[in-house]
């Protein structure tokens, strides 16, 4: 019963761990979230040229 | 993600983690010291939730793989892929924390009773289910191997659960159904079970999520190249 706390302490840290791995999950999906609108933004404008030259 | 997504998501990860704290709480504070096993009966708190989650990371695959089979829509596949992933660590979790607990209790690590082995082999179903769709060079043939082995593999998942009542094993029959638990420990079982299925959802979402956007990505990408 003496190292419960060293069990509650790793059980802590193995929690935030995998709340960082969530939060980073998050972020990356904010990134990509970017990178969609980017490459949709350069399809519109390459469509737009197309159409303008014919 | 649209705001509402965020918002949504963020819920959920504050409620995972009020419930996360407060497992832990009743697991190392609140909740009494069972008088036979002592402190190691402990791992029960997160033994069981860890295998429901498991069970229940294997259902959304197998209904998810129904749905991708029928509608052909790739967003399905890639629930039932990253659930299939979620339920192979947690699986994998159940394997480490099951020894963990047998070894004080019953004297040795492992031993080949029905409940062990069904365990192990369904861990097994879902990491073939994994190598099929990564060996596929095509990804829709790949989702499409892949919803086929999420269905059939999941026959397994309703024997895991029925071993302990079906035949004599090693491993206790289910007493959670049957008052073979104190309040106390019941409660803290529940909130553990309610922290972890939180846990599942955050990470079936968010990993799913990332596949369908980075699925989104190679295709912009390609229609690129194309114009």
């Amino acid at each position: 019963m003496e190292n419960i706390g060293y069990l509650f302490a790793a059980y802590t840290v193995i929690w935030a761990v995998v709340f960082g791995y969530v939060l980073m999950m998050q972020r990356k999906q904010i990134q990509l979230q970017r990178k969609i609108t980017l490459l949709q933004e350069s399809l519109d404008e390459s469509k737009t040229n197309g159409e303008k030259q014919l | 993600m649209d705001n509402k997504r965020i918002l949504r998501n963020n819920v959920l990860l504050g409620l995972g983690l009020v419930l996360m704290v407060a497992a832990l709480y009743m697991v190392f504070v609140y909740v009494p010291t069972e008088k036979n096993m002592g402190v190691v009966q402990r791992i029960f708190y997160f033994h069981v939730p860890i295998a429901w989650v498991s069970l229940l990371a294997f259902f959304i695959t197998f209904t998810f793989s129904i749905l991708y089979l029928w509608k052909r829509e790739m967003k399905w596949d890639s629930f039932a892929c990253a659930s299939a992933e979620i339920g192979i660590v947690f699986t994998t979790l159940v394997l480490i924390t099951g020894p963990i607990w047998a070894k004080p209790v019953w004297g040795i690590w492992w031993t080949w009773d029905a409940r062990l082995s069904t365990s192990l082999v369904l861990w097994l179903i879902y990491v073939a289910y994994l190598l099929v769709r990564s060996f596929a060079t095509d990804p829709a043939r790949g989702a499409r191997y892949g919803a086929v082995i999420g269905i059939v593999g999941f026959i397994d998942v309703p024997l895991v659960f029925l071993t302990v009542n079906l035949w004599r094993t090693q491993h206790p029959a289910t007493i959670i159904f049957e008052g073979g638990l104190t309040a106390p420990m019941l409660l803290t079982l529940v909130v553990c079970i309610a922290a972890f299925t939180a846990l599942y959802m955050l990470l079936l979402i968010h990993s799913a999520n990332l596949k369908i956007m980075d699925a989104d990505v190679k295709h912009l990408k390609s229609m690129l190249q194309e114009e």
